[in-house]
């Protein structure tokens, strides 16, 4: 973490107070909470509503809370969901059309406006994911008008990152535990001899004028330098990581690699790992119509590259093997991103580690790919 | 996705073949930007659904028209509107054929299929201003006499030549049995000068491009276009991917230089 301007500290109070005004402005708080044995992100109306005491332990195919003693809100890795939930939501109307008796249509956009959401301990790494999906949806030639909508109108408040989970890999995916830009509002949770605190760092006009409104000090050293050594010391206690080398290479070169097969063996092509990534983006379309049938809507809806009609054409599917498509997701999500949107897919949160059926280990199949290919794919 | 459809009315039904329809569309209200030939349309049919269709025919008045082949759901619901139906139009979308690089030069197009239907106006385009252009061969594949597409305009058109092929040929058949690789080498063309225009189904196009840039065609003078799965033709989707290649953005016409590598790995 590195520090600029001059940065603030709350006590649990003003996290209260926090929430309380975000409430009060009419926006729609967001945040990590307890609910069915693991942390999940769900509307909050107060601060208590925080996963203050639990901690996760991570591995692959593995996910369990853990009590933790010091009673710390936001020294957990990352969750089932991620941000995209609320931001691109896993089902959404585009537009409905309407018939009258003449045979006359009308096509009407859904453009209600969505709510303004304030999201409340986003991860560094989550921060990247939505930042990917920001030039995913909204930096090309058309814009993804729900996304664009509820994307401009929200506030991010950062949590960064003192706790990293055996599943985490964000520093060699080119991310770290230090919150980068794009926050309204960056914390960094600190718990010692001093008492249960946060570290204040404000990254917009709008943040400046949030902070204003709650409780808070000036930081003082000894909270700056516990924030900065537990970030820094995150760094260092990453769980798992990438081969430290040209990704984008490696697997533009591993198309015909025996790995794929080995990989297609173990994956149920389940999709889970899509659902959980923060930046799978992909969606298809379906058609609901009343049962006058002079009402129809389409609807979008989350989609997973493991389905076999993910890629149908009249005569079949383009990639009916599971090898294909693990094969698709991964040279996508490290590879061609780059081509299609100016960057890796991949921001190292390890969510497809933890909630993967089979326990199949994203930085594993990739070192083994290295393994394999190694000395074609070094430059 | 962002676009909602514009209704667009359907002022005329031609049938083509047993399976295949073509619907002349005027603009009920304000009309979409003007396509260009080898850009596609998504075409919402009420309650089926929505695909991408190239434009067959392309109006300066805002009419357009589209060739389609019932193969499902909404593809069948298309062909079976009438004139005076309503459809909902989204585009233009994805590059076009860009026919006015080739100007000056030979230029041959290559259609198997259905896949004559992007074709079409980028050969009107071409015959309507015969002194830009070089010599202008079309030569059309198809599985049976019954199913060609446009038979007439194939045989009133002033080409330098024009060549039809069919896999399985009728009784009254006259003309050549067999792919359309078979026939190409007729047609007067320049090969390290001209430009060919290629579209079909995914072998067709392969066994295409690949006899053409073993002639000599330089691979960025062979453009074909691509099919994949597309739900929003917008990028936003996933579904058209081809490795690198967004297609609904990227394409649907690429060039060879672009297409040979990826067509070329198994499932991708
Ligand atoms: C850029 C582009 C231009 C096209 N131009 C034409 C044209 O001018 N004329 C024409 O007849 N056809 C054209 N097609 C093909 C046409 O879009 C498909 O035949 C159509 O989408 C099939 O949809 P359906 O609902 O009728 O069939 P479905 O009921 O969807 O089922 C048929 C099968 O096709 C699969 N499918 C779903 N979406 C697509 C899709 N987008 N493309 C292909 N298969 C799909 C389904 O999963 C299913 O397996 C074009 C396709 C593309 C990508
Ligand atoms: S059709 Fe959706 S991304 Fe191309």
């Amino acid at each position: 973490m590195t520090v600029s301007a001059p940065c603030a500290v709350i006590d649990k109070e003003g996290l209260d107070a926090l929430v309380a005004a975000l409430v009060a402005e009419g926006r729609t708080v967001v945040g990590p909470t307890v609910r069915d044995g693991a942390i999940v992100l769900a509307e909050l109306t107060s601060a208590d509503r925080l996963p203050y005491g639990w901690g996760v332990e991570l591995d692959a195919g593995r996910y369990r809370l853990v009590p933790r003693a010091d009673g710390a809100a936001f020294a957990h890795s990352s969750g089932p969901q991620s941000w995209k939930s609320f931001l691109h939501p896993a089902r959404e109307r585009l537009w409905s059309a309407d018939r009258t008796p003449q045979g006359d249509l009308s096509f009407t956009a859904d453009d209600a406006e969505p709510p303004s959401y304030a999201f409340l301990g986003v991860r560094p790494c989550d921060l990247r994911a939505i930042a990917i999906q920001d030039r995913v949806l909204t930096g090309g030639r058309f814009e993804d008008s729900g996304y664009g909508r509820r994307r401009r109108r929200a506030l991010l408040i950062a949590a960064e990152c003192t706790e990293p989970g055996a599943t985490c890999f964000c520093v060699s995916a080119g991310g770290g535990p230090a919150a980068g830009p794009g926050y309204d509002l960056a914390l960094t949770e600190v718990v010692d001899g001093y008492g249960h605190r946060f570290l204040v760092r404000v990254g917009s006009e709008e943040g400046a004028r949030l902070l204003a409104e709650v409780p808070h000090r000036s930081a003082d050293q000894v909270t700056e330098a516990a924030a900065c050594g537990a970030v820094d010391a995150a760094r260092g206690r990453m769980g798992r990581a990438l081969p430290t080398v040209d990704l984008r290479t490696l697997l533009g070169a591993s198309l015909a690699a025996e790995r794929w097969d080995d990989v297609a063996a173990r994956c149920l092509t389940c999709g889970n790992c899509t659902m959980v990534c923060p930046t799978c983006f992909c969606t298809t379309t379906e058609e609901v119509t009343d049962l006058t049938g002079d009402h129809t809507e389409r609807w979008q809806r989350w989609d997973s590259c493991f389905d076999l009609d993910f890629s149908s054409l009249h005569e079949g599917p383009v990639r009916s093997s599971g090898r294909s498509r693990y094969r698709q997701w991964l040279t996508h999500k490290l590879g061609t991103w780059h081509d299609q949107f100016g960057s890796s897919g991949c921001v190292g949160c390890g969510r497809c580690i933890a909630w993967c059926p089979a326990g199949i280990d994203i930085t594993e199949e990739v070192a083994a790919l290295h393994t394999e290919l190694g000395a074609e794919t070094e430059r | 996705m962002t676009a909602v459809p514009v209704p667009y009315r359907v002022v005329e039904r031609r049938r083509e073949t047993a399976d295949s329809v073509t619907l002349r569309l005027e603009p009920v209200g304000d009309a979409l930007a003007e396509f260009a030939p080898g850009q596609f349309a998504m075409v919402h049919c009420f309650g089926r659904g929505e695909i991408p269709l190239s434009v067959s025919s392309v109006q300066a008045t805002g009419g357009l028209a589209h060739t389609v082949r019932g193969v499902g759901a909404v593809s069948d619901g298309l062909c079976e509107t009438r004139a005076g139906d309503v459809l909902g139009l989204r585009g233009p979308y994805g590059t076009g054929w860009e026919l006015e690089r080739a100007r000056g030069r030979d230029v041959l197009v290559v259609a198997g299929g259905i896949g004559f239907a992007p074709l079409r106006p980028l050969i009107l385009r071409a015959l309507a201003e015969p002194e830009a252009y070089g010599r202008v061969s079309v030569v059309v594949g198809a599985r049976t006499p019954a199913d060609l597409i446009s038979r007439e305009e194939l045989e009133r058109w002033r080409t330098a030549y024009t060549g039809v092929t069919v896999d399985w040929p009728d009784t009254a058949w006259r003309g050549d049995v067999g792919v359309v690789t078979q026939v190409m080498g007729r047609a007067p063309f320049d090969p390290g000068d001209g430009w060919a225009f290629v579209c079909g189904p995914e072998p067709m196009i392969r066994a295409t491009a690949r006899d053409l840039a073993h002639l000599g065609v330089p691979p960025e003078r062979i453009r074909v276009s691509l099919e994949r799965n597309m739900r929003c033709a917008t990028g936003h989707c996933g579904h058209c991917q081809l490795g690198p290649v967004l297609v609904c953005r990227d394409g649907p016409v690429v060039g060879w230089d672009m297409a040979e590598p990826l067509l070329s790995v198994r499932e991708l």
